[in-house]
């Protein structure tokens, strides 16, 4: 708060200047605008997700349901088995990512497991975002990480499970700078 | 025919000009023919009067018209004014199959019409995740949590009471020309650049907004921003960068921000991609680790040649372009012309532009008009005495950190011609003995 400081500043030289044994106090107090936030309105609004997955709700969520779901909201855009649609391809990676025509999918392309959840609660589906339960949303990620081979269609998703899984391309992301 | 070919040239703006659609075809199917057959009809329609050239006594001057010799119109008919009449082609446009849904799509601005470094806020460029909305100010809420001694939530005009500032910053989409990396692909400097405005944003410096929340200086790292919309669009900042030159901003060319650019409240993180920009903002929670959102963890993202992807390219590095004579332009006459542009650099000032008229193999400095600020639009200008044969025009930007802007060659030789983000190569409009200038790759 640069323009605060400053004001501190002056005011602490001309304390100085004047020889006052007490420093004057601050031209202005600090803004204190706003006000402090009530617990139930800060968990509404906490959203996101780490990618070591802290922020992830309780609850869980099985890959049949996850299907249900998946034909019910997504579908019609990411195509039944989820690609082949017209929205982003989302499974059934068959090119390398350095491949000329790279598949970029949940599986062969994300980093973490996280954002997939993160994602879909605060996005999906893309006409009623926000209307999913976390049961959903861990549903939802079980079939999409069950599509892309990587959990077994009998796993029951939920917090420590996503967090504990390692995505395929963990390591293809290099960070240039800080963000 | 010695008598029309001192006149100056005119430029046409792509895709739409003063000509009429039958006049532009008129000139596609060849400057000469139309030189010779059309020119008097057309500068008839041009200039709205009856007859053509001033030898003969321009009827534009000799015959009073309409707005002459009646009273206009009255004060206040528009109380919010509008451009006029014959500006109604200059308008911002979606690429024709670049999305499937227009709620989640990219809106053009048209460089090719503007003068200066300002966007008028009409035309600034639009990218929604999931469409925009109109919020009601008083509804709209701004918490600051997290790594902070007290969480708040601000209403507007808490926001508004504080201590503001305004200063004028380019936002650059990262994904701009990024239908450009293999091949030429769009014809104007509208689809290849228009995701780039440039604004005065007015509002707060997030630091004051942080400093009195108590930010845990020893565990804070990152700051997250999330926007109200429903993709409740979220991105992670360094705290260094937030605690820099980052703006809460409501003001946008001396009014409120355009509900398209956020209303009632935006971020400004100058010299960064615009996904970070968050719109609608109503969260900013403070970290020791970013979050790796879906737009950062999975788009924009650099894809390399081997497979591998540069993750974090935030900042906007230096670029410029040639926004007249542009792709879909016509020269309708060699002779002088001014080669005007637009350069940038998320690191600062733009030092220098050269410009090229022979597909850069010489090139000469340009004029940058004030101001320069950091991380602004600059304005370049050169004169050109075109002689009527075909050239390449380039324009290549300097900024103060000595930084060059790449030729496609250099920029693929490290990046390949996968990629989709970061495109700041060097641009080429070829210019045919027609006077057609069309969009080309130059190596």
């Amino acid at each position: 708060m640069d323009w605060f400081r400053i004001l501190i500043k002056s005011a602490a030289l001309t304390a100085l200047l004047t020889g006052c044994a007490t420093p004057l106090p601050p031209l202005i107090e600090a803004p204190k605008l706003g006000m402090p936030v009530a617990a139930d309105t800060l968990t509404a609004q906490m959203l996101n997700v780490f990618p070591d997955g802290r922020g992830l709700p309780s609850g869980q969520g099985s890959v049949a349901e996850g299907a249900r779901l998946f034909a019910r909201h997504c579908a019609g855009c990411h195509g039944k088995d989820g690609r082949g649609g017209t929205a982003e391809e989302l499974t059934g990676a068959s090119r390398p990512l350095d491949h000329s025509a790279a598949d970029k999918t949940i599986g062969s392309y994300w980093p973490y497991a996280t954002t997939l959840f993160d994602f879909i609660r605060r996005a999906k589906p893309m006409g009623a975002p926000g209307t999913l339960s976390a049961d959903e949303v861990y549903a939802l990620s079980a079939w999409l990480l069950h599509a892309n081979g990587l959990i077994t269609a009998d796993t029951m998703l939920d917090a420590a499970r996503l967090a504990a899984l390692r995505m395929p391309n963990r390591d293809g992301f290099l960070w240039i700078e800080a963000p | 025919m010695s008598q029309i070919t001192p006149r100056p040239g005119r430029i046409q703006r792509a895709p739409e000009g003063f000509l009429s659609p039958e006049q532009i075809r008129e000139v596609s199917a060849g400057r000469r023919d139309f030189l010779r057959t059309a020119f008097a009809s057309a500068s008839m329609v041009v200039a709205g009067t009856s007859v053509a050239r001033a030898a003969d006594g321009d009827p534009a001057i000799l015959t009073l018209p309409e707005h002459s010799t009646t009273l206009g119109r009255p004060v206040a008919e528009r109380p919010y004014g509008a451009p006029s009449q014959f500006e109604a082609g200059l308008r911002r446009r979606e690429s024709p199959g670049l999305t499937r849904v227009a709620g989640s799509s990219v809106s053009f601005s048209p460089l090719q019409g503007l003068f200066g470094i300002i966007t008028p806020s009409g035309l600034h460029f639009e990218r929604h995740h999931q469409g925009w909305h109109d919020i009601d100010p008083a509804r709209h809420r701004l918490m600051i949590n997290g790594l902070v001694k007290e969480a708040r939530v601000y209403t507007m005009d808490d926001l508004m009471r504080l201590p503001s500032v305004s200063r004028i910053h380019f936002i650059e989409c990262g994904a701009n020309t990024g239908m450009e990396w293999g091949n030429v692909a769009v014809p104007t400097v509208q689809y290849s650049h228009g995701m780039l405005s440039c604004s005065e944003f007015t509002g707060v410096p997030l630091s004051v907004l942080l400093d009195d929340c108590g930010i845990d200086r020893k565990r804070a790292k990152f700051v997250l921003a999330e926007g109200a919309d429903g993709s409740s669009m979220t991105r992670t900042i360094s705290l260094d960068r937030a605690l820099d030159d980052v703006l809460v901003a409501w003001g946008q060319n001396g009014e409120m921000l355009r509900p398209e650019n956020g209303y009632p409240l935006r971020l400004v993180v100058p010299g960064v991609q615009g996904v970070s920009w968050v719109k609608w903002l109503r969260r900013i929670e403070v970290g020791d680790q970013p979050w790796a959102t879906k737009d950062e963890a999975v788009h924009y993202i650099d894809l390399m040649p081997d497979g591998t992807h540069r993750q974090y390219t935030s900042i906007q590095e230096c670029k410029s372009v040639i926004t007249t004579p542009s792709g879909g332009q016509t020269l309708l006459d060699k002779g002088f012309h001014n080669i005007t542009g637009l350069a940038w650099s998320g690191r600062g000032k733009v030092k220098r532009v050269d410009v090229s008229v022979d597909g850069g193999r010489n090139w000469r400095t340009a004029r940058l008009e004030t101001p320069v600020l950091s991380k602004a639009l600059t304005r370049f200008n050169i004169d050109w005495v075109w002689d009527g044969s075909p050239a390449i025009l380039q324009s290549r930007a300097i900024d103060e950190t000595g930084y060059v802007q790449p030729t496609y060659a250099q920029l693929r030789a490290v990046r390949g011609t996968r990629s989709i983000y970061h495109n700041n190569a060097i641009q080429s409009w070829k210019l045919a003995d027609s006077g057609d200038v069309s969009n080309v790759q130059v190596f």
